[in-house]
């Protein structure tokens, strides 16, 4: 029992494997810890930049690495409102909605395209698929959505994008390889393809569904050029990625800041323009942390799927 | 069941490609599709013309081809990095940080090395501390933007990208390993004889796939930097189109432009796909079945 635990806590090298030279090892972990400082290090410190004081930032010049005092007044700020704190809640609704929808939308599809024989099936499938190599491009999209009435609507912002064709097929290719005895019995006992959808198909299917999901949030919560698109002007509409894109990356200054060089302030305390500037980065970033672990144990089955198509 | 998802697939994806007849046109606002006066080829003879346009294109070539040679390799060797190391749980670790970047936008990674490597980010203030007086303007510079570039897709994607890898490295068998070492074969001689070997199909198969997109690639990311770095480094073919089409708001010029490279790139993605299924490799879709 305990060999097995102990086994199970160190994985052994191969018997075969020779055991490696102090020198590669050195620096094979040298060289992992220097990949992770680089994917890690910018990130901590557009975290810890956010949270720092305008002392601290001008101790370091910039960027801060090595914390010298730390506040939160840049989210209190944010908390107060004005244009990131709604920045925040339009996206999360765009993201909620548009999810929502465009699962709606691909469940729906995947399962009346995964019944061979199913009318009108193949040349569905063809239509659909047509789309995936060759579009109309930006600008007859952009003059279509603007002859609906979509310029500066939120609507345009989600439904051009809902369908994922792509996801569509990977989808179908699952709900194909649910076991037809299974459906062909409920069948038989008299059930609707709503209940079989409902009941048998959406629960077998929980991972590609997961996995599906997550794309399509994180596809909404990242779109950016959709916005610079139908929605150029009305700042007061903007998400977050247009946000972050307009007051950090072209260094706009925010609105009622005066110039990006003078802070706002709360009570007597001067809000740094950087610290502002990189809460709205972290503030982008969170969500995304926050869904990660959840779906993290399918990537690969995700992954592959896109790579490969199983 | 079908019918959500193809009304939407008919006013977005439809009728936009039936709107690539004003490319034909001099498109007007106010008489649409169906009235404006018709052109003939006279929007792509001035296109094909245009210093601009070629000037993308090369850029788009360029761009491209550093990017795939510098950020192609860099998955397979972090998978390979990775694969060695024993623990699951650092592996796990690991695994997890390097994914990461994939779920950002393309606008947050540019600000992530904007902070890193602009002017009074990171990098700059570390080497001006340090008595260095004129830092390198890495994020405006148009030589060292084709690296800038490649650097932004490999701190993205590498970590995604190794996952496939990964999983292609698990599924060779370890009796393969066990065999050459029994004959006395060193760790590069098994990683050259049976790694690479194993890793071949699903390398050959992203290069593949990968080249059909060179021409509509990295469309958001020249986009957000296209004001800092300048036309003459970062426009490429999809910049060109939105910049003539949308921004100078003509709208013929840009779908000539666009219609362009929707051509051009399905003959690419249909001929990569060919070359795929010529390999004995499934490509994007599969042609038998």
């Amino acid at each position: 029992m305990t060999t097995i635990t102990a086994r199970r806590r160190k994985p052994k090298r191969p018997v075969w494997q020779e055991r490696p030279k102090p020198v590669t090892q050195t620096t094979k972990s040298a060289s992992i810890l220097v990949i992770l400082l680089i994917i890690a290090l910018p990130i901590y410190s557009v975290a810890l930049t956010s949270f720092s004081t305008q002392a601290s930032i001008n101790i370091a010049g910039g960027m801060v690495v090595w914390p010298h005092g730390l506040t939160i007044n840049a989210y209190k700020l944010i908390a107060e409102g004005g244009v990131v704190g709604r920045a925040l809640i339009i996206s999360l609704a765009i993201t909620a909605v548009g999810t929502a929808l465009s699962m709606v939308v691909t469940i729906l599809a995947a399962y009346g395209l995964s019944r061979v024989g199913s009318f009108g099936h193949k040349t569905i499938l063809w239509f659909m698929m047509i789309t995936m190599f060759f579009n109309g491009g930006i600008i007859p999209l952009f003059l279509v959505v603007s002859a609906l009435g979509g310029f500066e609507q939120y609507w345009a912002l989600i439904l051009p994008s809902a369908v994922s064709v792509f996801n569509i097929i990977v989808m179908r290719a699952f709900f194909m390889n649910i076991a037809s005895d299974m459906i062909e019995s409920a069948r038989i006992d008299g059930a609707s393809d709503w209940k079989i959808l409902w009941r048998i198909v959406l629960p077998t299917s929980k991972a590609v569904t997961a996995v599906i999901a997550l794309f399509y949030a994180v596809g909404y919560w990242n779109s950016w050029f959709n916005i610079l698109l139908f929605m150029p002007y009305d700042s007061v509409k903007w998400p977050l990625q247009m946000v972050m894109y307009s007051y950090v990356t072209e260094g706009m200054s925010f609105p009622g800041s005066g110039t990006s060089n003078v802070g706002q302030y709360i009570g007597s305390q001067q809000i740094a323009p950087l610290s502002l500037q990189m809460a709205v980065v972290t503030l982008t970033i969170v969500p995304i942390l926050f869904v990660y672990p959840f779906v993290q144990k399918h990537f690969t089955k995700g992954v592959l799927l896109g790579a490969i198509k199983g | 069941m079908t019918l959500p998802a193809g009304a939407l697939l008919l006013v977005f994806g439809y009728t936009p490609m039936l709107g690539l007849v004003m490319a034909f046109q001099n498109y007007d606002l106010y008489d649409g599709f169906l009235h404006s006066p018709w052109a003939g080829f006279s929007n792509f003879q001035e296109l094909f013309t245009d210093p601009g346009f070629w000037q993308a294109f090369r850029n788009t070539l360029e761009l491209f081809s550093v990017q795939l040679v510098l950020s192609f390799p860099v998955p397979i060797i972090l998978a390979l990095l990775l694969d060695g190391i024993l623990s699951r749980r650092l592996r796990a670790v690991i695994q997890s940080v390097v994914t990461l970047p994939h779920f950002f936008s393309m606008v947050m990674v540019v600000t992530i090395f904007n902070q890193v490597l602009g002017g009074s980010g990171l990098l700059d203030t570390f080497l001006r501390s340090h008595g260095v007086t004129n830092p390198p303007e890495i994020m405006t510079s148009p030589a060292l933007f084709k690296f800038l570039v490649s650097g932004q897709i490999i701190w993205k994607e590498s970590g995604w990208g190794m996952i496939v890898y990964l999983a292609a490295l698990a599924a060779i068998s370890p009796s393969l390993y066990e065999a050459a070492a029994v004959d006395g074969a060193s760790w590069w001689q098994r990683t050259r004889r049976i790694t690479l070997p194993g890793l071949q199909p699903i390398m050959v198969l992203l290069l593949i796939l990968n080249l059909g997109y060179a021409l509509t690639f990295g469309f958001e990311q020249m986009l957000i930097q296209l004001q800092a770095v300048g036309p003459g480094a970062a426009q490429v073919l999809s910049t060109f189109s939105y910049e003539n089409g949308i921004v100078e708001g003509n709208y013929s010029y840009g779908a000539a432009a666009g219609l362009f490279l929707g051509v051009t790139s399905v003959i690419l993605i249909l001929s990569a796909n060919k070359v795929a299924h010529l390999l004995g490799e499934d490509g994007l879709y599969r042609s038998r079945k």
